[in-house]
């Protein structure tokens, strides 16, 4: 069963038919019209889902009352804890750390490196295996202002351009002025960067940068990175120990409201286990599987907001969650490709969008949003969405044109490892087009953050994706794994300074977690309230939950 | 949570499974017991289809974590085949088993004090890699096509370079390692020798330690001050008015107009 189904080569006949025609004008410049900044306005107003009032509604308790959030986000601020926060003994440990690192992704694992090497001991809580994270899907290359022709100066301003200039100042400055450090520590770890021969490094341009500073390793740069430091934590097994499979479900707070620690739950036995630790810094990642308004992701198994759900109970609060990053052209179709990027190099090396007649139906090169809304548009309300045998919509990314326009052998050549992703199942993207509808790929707000990654909790920190600020409402490629290494070490340093300063025995409470409930109480929300954080996405479809007798909405 | 949405909705939606009311079902064996399945889900779908809910096994989901190595026969067919869950689509009568975890050797050791001979140092943490008895079970393991045979026998010859890239798109699963006859962890050694190389092989970035020498030493501290100062006004016009530097300028010779601020 490979290939397109006969049904979808029937359809492909059509955008076959109209091909041709489209070459031609693609080829004396000519395109479909590109939307006036009042049009885009508008459907973004429409379409884009940030835009969209209904499925988003004001969370009622926490430090955001009556802040609007997506619906998926709203429902786990709102969520109560899996802990009975009165019938807990917490007088006894059963680890005690200096710094306990909460998620074991870039961030996460630069942060627990950064602490012992500063000579902390340190214990890593991840709810899968260490490395499982966002940071190893990371494809396109990491940013940071290392050439002749540039500095952080110009990186800054791109970082704050495409974030609309939303960002928080302080953090673009950090993350731009430390990148060349970040470099520096990754090939010193022994990353295999891709280089010339007399070992300069090889950059390219990114989306709105004005200078080329991307760096690469293959097109796997993100994994690459993570296997390192992963590997580089494995050789420091005295100073860092790490608990898989083992998430964080509360933070523990002191008398002052303080953090001091966490309980942990290990997955597989059903045991709480409380962890003492001097300072806390939180690295759980985003929130694709949310799947917010129902959107297939491109994010990793593991990326519930588990830390914004904690964070928000200590009293962090958040900045910019309301907006979230949907990539246009995620794949739909093979089903094991499902939510995959289709980078934005298909369209600029011409390959157009038409919906199911094989006619166009928008410019190929808006910014992202509005791209994604053009395309949310023409299958949701203009009825011309192409429907894959799984049942899901989207629109075809006609990638032929590009042979066409640019010679045989170009999309071998300039996409090889998406003609490999489609070739595994009998589609060759050179000679067929693709499904795609957008797919939710960042989350670009979380916790408040300071530019050395302290919350406004004493004893909590954070990094990484879970944290807000940083690119403000819009994130450029090959800056998210700088932020995550960037910030894990600022982190960690800060954290470091704070446990080697801490006076006194720690006296862990969950008083954040008993006022938290009241507050659920007194909004009059408890007992609709679901138990969070969410761990594990539910995708077990509904004829086995039907038979699943006895089993609450939520699982456990 | 969002079940009560999702079902208003005739789409698919998220990462669920809603096969279309024709859906041609067939039966795969997920750890010998038979579910009946859609037929075009992947392995790991399917295993969630029938009503598993994955704690080990399920990473990325797209093919690069490494999270989801899977054995697999059909009834009849004496072959063991291999794949990743999230990458392999299933097909009627597969007996399915993914492995949740396989230990691997992996000695710890320190980079930055290796000794001088890097093959040497290979030899010493993985004396096992040279005892490989040719097989070729690794390669036909592999889920990523790598010719895992072959880098190892570029590890024997000492060609440490060969290796690194060979094996570079190695993802971890330890499939390999699981077939293996003479005990290697092809896996974490082929990890050691690409950190070795990347540390001790490839030439390192001049220019690179320049600017973090710079960096280090206070040079674009105040510059940030400012900008961040900034009205966000003017940082607009700083933007809209910086140069880009051509696509096609030859590495580390291009230099912006304004050199104020390099």
């Amino acid at each position: 069963m490979t290939g397109y189904t006969p049904e979808l080569r029937e359809l492909i006949k059509k955008v076959e038919a109209t091909r041709p025609q489209r070459v031609e004008r693609a080829r004396k410049g000519e395109h479909f019209p590109a939307l006036t900044m009042e049009e885009r306005k508008q459907w973004l107003n429409k379409y884009h889902p940030d835009f969209k009032s209904e499925e988003r509604s004001k969370v009622r308790v926490g430090p955001n009352k009556d802040a609007v959030f997506p619906d998926e986000v709203r429902v786990l601020l709102e969520s109560r804890s899996r802990l009975d926060p009165s019938g807990i003994d917490l007088s006894k440990a059963d680890y005690s750390t200096d710094v306990l690192v909460i998620g074991a992704g870039g961030a996460g694992t630069a942060a627990a490196l950064t602490a012992e090497q500063a000579g902390c001991k340190v214990l890593v809580a991840t709810k899968l295996r260490h490395g499982d994270a966002n940071t190893v899907m990371a494809e396109g290359g990491i940013q940071g202002a290392d050439q002749e022709g540039d500095s952080p100066y110009y990186h800054y301003l791109d970082v704050m351009g495409g974030g609309h200039f939303t960002n928080q100042p302080d953090l673009a400055s950090a993350l731009t002025h430390d990148a060349p450090l970040i470099l520096y520590w990754l090939e010193s770890l022994g990353v295999l960067f891709d280089k010339l021969p007399d070992g300069r490094m090889k950059v390219r341009h990114g989306g709105g940068t004005c200078r080329k500073r991307m760096h690469s390793a293959g097109d796997m740069t993100g994994a690459e990175i993570m296997r390192v430091l992963m590997d580089e934590a494995r050789n420091r097994t005295e100073g860092i120990k790490v608990l898989e499979f083992s998430p964080a479900v509360e933070l523990l707070t002191d008398k002052s409201g303080h953090v001091v620690g966490a309980v942990l739950y290990n997955l597989e036995t059903k045991e709480y286990y409380i962890i003492r630790a001097k300072a806390v810094i939180m690295a759980t990642g985003g929130f694709g599987r949310l799947h917010i308004q129902g959107f297939a992701t491109t994010n990793h198994y593991g990326a519930t907001a588990d830390g914004i759900v904690m964070a928000y109970r200590a009293g962090v609060e958040l900045q910019d969650l309301e907006s979230t990053q949907y990539h246009p052209t995620g794949v739909v179709y093979p089903e094991q490709n499902v939510g995959l990027l289709i980078t934005e190099k298909v369209r600029g090396l011409g390959a157009q969008l038409t919906n199911v007649d094989g006619s166009e139906f928008c410019f190929p090169l808006e910014p992202r949003d509005v791209e994604s809304s053009c395309i949310i548009r023409e299958c949701l309300d203009s009825g011309k969405a192409v429907t894959t045998p799984t049942g899901r919509v989207g629109v075809w990314l006609d990638s032929p044109m590009i042979d066409m326009l640019h010679g045989e052998g170009t999309v071998r050549k300039e996409l090889p490892a998406k003609h490999i992703q489609f070739k595994r199942y009998d589609i060759d993207i050179s000679k067929f087009p693709m499904i795609v509808y957008p797919t939710l790929h960042y989350q670009n707000g979380g916790l408040k953050i300071n530019e050395w990654g302290e919350t406004a909790v004493p004893g909590l920190y954070s990094a990484g994706e879970v944290s807000g600020g940083v690119h403000g409402k819009n994130r450029l490629m090959g800056n998210s794994l700088l932020d995550v290494l960037v910030f894990g070490r600022r982190s960690a340093m800060r954290a470091v300074e704070y446990a080697k300063g801490l006076k006194g025995d720690l006296v862990p409470t969950l008083n954040h977690v008993k006022a938290f409930h009241e507050e659920l109480k007194k909004a009059g929300i408890m007992d609709e309230a679901c138990v969070g954080p969410m761990l594990i996405p539910d995708y077990s479809p509904d004829h086995v939950k039907k038979r699943q007798w006895g089993v609450a909405t939520l699982r456990e | 949570m969002a079940d009560e949405k999702n079902k208003l909705k005739p789409l698919a939606t998220g990462d669920r499974t809603i096969p279309p009311e024709d859906a041609k079902m067939i039966p795969v064996f997920i750890m010998g017991r038979e579910y009946t399945v859609p037929e075009t889900l992947t392995v790991m779908k399917a295993v969630e289809y029938a009503g598993y809910t994955y704690v080990r096994g399920c990473g990325c989901r797209g093919g690069i974590c490494g999270a989801c190595a899977t054995f697999y026969r059909f009834i009849g067919d004496y072959k063991l085949r291999a794949g990743l869950a999230c990458q392999t689509i299933v097909e009627p009568n597969m007996i399915i088993v993914q492995l949740p975890f396989f230990p691997a050797n992996r000695p710890g050791y320190d980079l930055e004090n290796l000794g001088g001979d890097p093959h040497e140092a290979l030899r010493s943490l993985y004396p096992e890699v040279f005892k490989c008895v040719g097989c070729g079970t690794c390669t036909r393991t592999c889920p990523m096509d790598i010719d895992v045979m072959d880098y190892i026998a570029l590890m024997k010859r000492g060609d440490l370079k060969g290796a690194a890239y060979k094996s570079f798109d190695c993802v971890l699963c330890g499939l390999c390692a699981s077939r293996c006859p003479a005990q290697i962890s092809q896996f974490t050694a082929a990890m050691f020798v690409r950190r070795l190389y990347g540390k001790t092989g490839l030439p390192r970035a001049a220019h690179l330690e320049k600017r973090v020498e710079e960096v280090k030493g206070g040079k674009y501290e105040k510059v940030m001050k400012e900008l961040v100062a900034k009205d966000m006004e003017e940082v607009k016009k700083l933007y809209v008015d910086r140069e880009r530097e051509p696509d096609l300028a030859e590495p580390g010779k291009w230099l912006p107009e304004d050199k104020k601020y390099l």
